[in-house]
């Protein structure tokens, strides 16, 4: 009975927050009702059992990536009449886009319907360990079976970062950053000078 | 507890709602309570070092000071400023107190006394943790003020830097542990180095504890990285607008993230509700027939001594300047914490996981 209330509740806050994403004039409550949705995901993937899943989506899009979307969202400077004079223009391309999408849905769920098609392995070892957590089930399928996909994975991913800070580094010469073991070495002895100087006569700095 | 009201003849899931409320009302209140004296212990122990007083009035030794403040707030009128962006306005102090509660869901007060034993606990307050920056974004934005967002930009950068080691530090205690249930991370420590119960001991996880101490203090914003409400530059931050209620409750949800830190540290490299010491009688004791386990006051007496260094830090360390906290979490922090990821689990690899 519970688990029912809070499904229908997971699900319904869900579509409702998507709706928002769209709906909302606002650009930054636009990404907030996605936050909504992000976490109300997570809700459901708690309730299917796959709590690792839903912590990490809290963790990576919630935590992060939301963040980050929130950070540069807010610091736009929007006109909201220069958006609705876009929206004129760009509907037929998001109509096509909502059409592409609502084909592949039908697509999808009539070949569901015709037999489901079983991409793990037939005698089973991609299947969640009996009486063992969710994490130990992942933990053992990416270090175990598909460690070479997994790591390989990983190191494109570093190869990307890489790739990318290289290209919008820039080393800037006009900036003297501070350099921290540089002034902890200094001593008082080769930092001050006391120097006597004769009444009106200045001293040489 | 589910047991008990099912005895008095409740159905299962009904039996199971009842006793999580109470659980829940069990934890929330005192907590409440809890941060209410901690900011007077906070401000007591602040003008110690400072040689002042501290609160003294109200109460004896000024005991009442943070409930005569509470009264205070709550009969000042809340204001919104007309400019602002009223909904987001005020869900933002909700948001970081509601945030600032739900992670001690997960905490082990006691040997099996937690509200939710879940075995991705440990991710759990990761999850939690990484949701309370909303609260400080969402206001800054909201107020429609140039220091709040500021102060809000300040924030979101600051926090994410510190969670990704945070991140790292936590995998060390779980690479450890062999779990992320904190009950079983604490059942981990019992005997750890020479009968000592923690983590703490350890010399590879030694230098985890100091980064995670430091780690929580600009996670929560604590001086010496309070920068997000760095009075002498940005007013009061993202609190500037902020008035009566809903300016307590972002207060309330601060202290309430500081205990939480305080507790984690005690549960992740001090043996949480385990003695100091693998002995015995400082387990419990029996009195009059029963046996009574000292667990609690062990967690409580540890999480005092990290709030009294936390408050030490607070009155004697400089706030640090933006680019150098930057500079810590990134330049230090991220490549220590790193490295000690691959220490640990080679250790392990060679010790424990050996072929």
């Amino acid at each position: 009975m519970i688990q029912v209330l809070a499904f229908y509740l997971f699900a319904f806050l869900t579509i409702l927050s998507g709706v928002w994403v769209i709906l909302s004039r606002n650009p930054v409550h636009s990404v907030l009702w996605l936050i909504l949705a992000f976490f109300n995901a997570a809700g459901l993937m708690v309730l299917v059992g796959a709590e690792f899943i839903a912590m990490l989506l809290v963790i990576v899009y919630v935590g992060a990536v939301a963040v980050l979307f929130l950070f540069v969202v807010m610091m736009l400077d929007i006109d909201f009449a220069e958006l609705r004079a876009g929206f004129v223009k760009n509907f037929p391309l998001g109509i096509a886009v909502a059409l592409v999408l609502v084909c592949e849905l039908v697509l999808g769920m009539g070949a569901e319907k015709l037999g489901a098609l079983h991409l793990g392995t037939p005698d089973g070892s991609a299947a969640p360990l009996v009486d063992k957590s969710n994490i130990q089930s992942i933990g053992a399928l990416l270090y175990g079976k598909y460690l070479f996909l997994f790591e390989s994975a990983g190191l494109i991913l570093l190869v990307a970062m890489v790739g990318a800070i290289v290209l919008t580094h820039r080393e800037r010469k006009d900036t003297r950053p501070q350099n921290i073991s540089k002034q902890n070495q200094r001593r008082p002895d080769e930092a001050t000078v006391n120097v006597k100087p004769e009444v009106g006569k200045g001293v040489r700095l | 507890m589910t047991a008990f009201f099912e005895t008095l003849g409740m159905p299962y899931g009904w039996a199971w709602f009842v006793a999580t409320i109470c659980g829940i009302l069990l934890i929330a209140l005192p907590l409440m309570l809890a941060v209410a004296m901690i900011i007077y212990v906070d401000r007591k122990i602040w003008a110690s070092m400072a040689l002042r007083r501290g609160p003294n009035v109200v109460g004896p030794f000024g005991l009442l000071q943070s409930f005569a403040d509470g009264l205070k707030v709550f009969l000042q009128e809340t204001i919104v400023p007309s400019a602002s962006n009223k909904g987001l306005f005020l869900i933002a102090p909700i948001i970081t107190f509601t945030v600032a509660l739900m992670a001690w869901a997960v905490i082990p007060f006691n040997s099996g006394a937690v509200l939710a034993d879940i075995n991705v606990g440990l991710l759990y307050i990761l999850a939690i943790s990484s949701l309370g920056v909303y609260g400080v974004v969402i206001s800054g934005w909201a107020s429609n003020s140039k220091y709040p967002f500021f102060s809000a930009m300040r924030a979101a950068a600051q926090m994410i830097s510190y969670e990704v080691s945070i991140g790292f530090i936590l995998i060390c205690v779980v690479l450890w542990a062999g779990s992320f249930n904190l009950n079983a991370i604490v059942e981990a420590q019992r005997d750890h180095v020479w009968l000592i119960n923690g983590f703490v001991a350890n010399p590879l996880l030694f230098p985890m504890w100091v980064m995670f101490l430091i780690s929580g203090m600009a996670e929560t914003a604590r001086a010496p990285f309070d920068l997000t409400e760095a009075e002498s530059e940005l007013v009061a931050g993202y609190q500037t607008e902020y008035s009566s209620m809903s300016f307590a409750l972002f207060w309330l949800g601060e202290y309430a993230n500081v205990l939480l830190m305080c507790t984690l540290n005690a549960v992740l490299f001090f043996g949480g509700w385990l003695p100091p010491l693998d002995w015995a009688p400082l387990y419990g004791a029996t009195l009059f027939g029963t046996y009574v386990s000292f667990g609690f006051i062990w967690l409580l007496l540890k999480i005092f001594f990290f709030f009294f260094i936390f408050s030490w830090v607070k009155a004697t360390v400089p706030r640090y300047r933006y680019d150098q906290l930057m500079r810590l979490g990134w330049k230090i922090f991220l490549p220590t914490s790193l490295l000690f990821v691959v220490l640990v689990s080679g250790w392990l690899m060679l010790t424990r996981y050996g072929a």
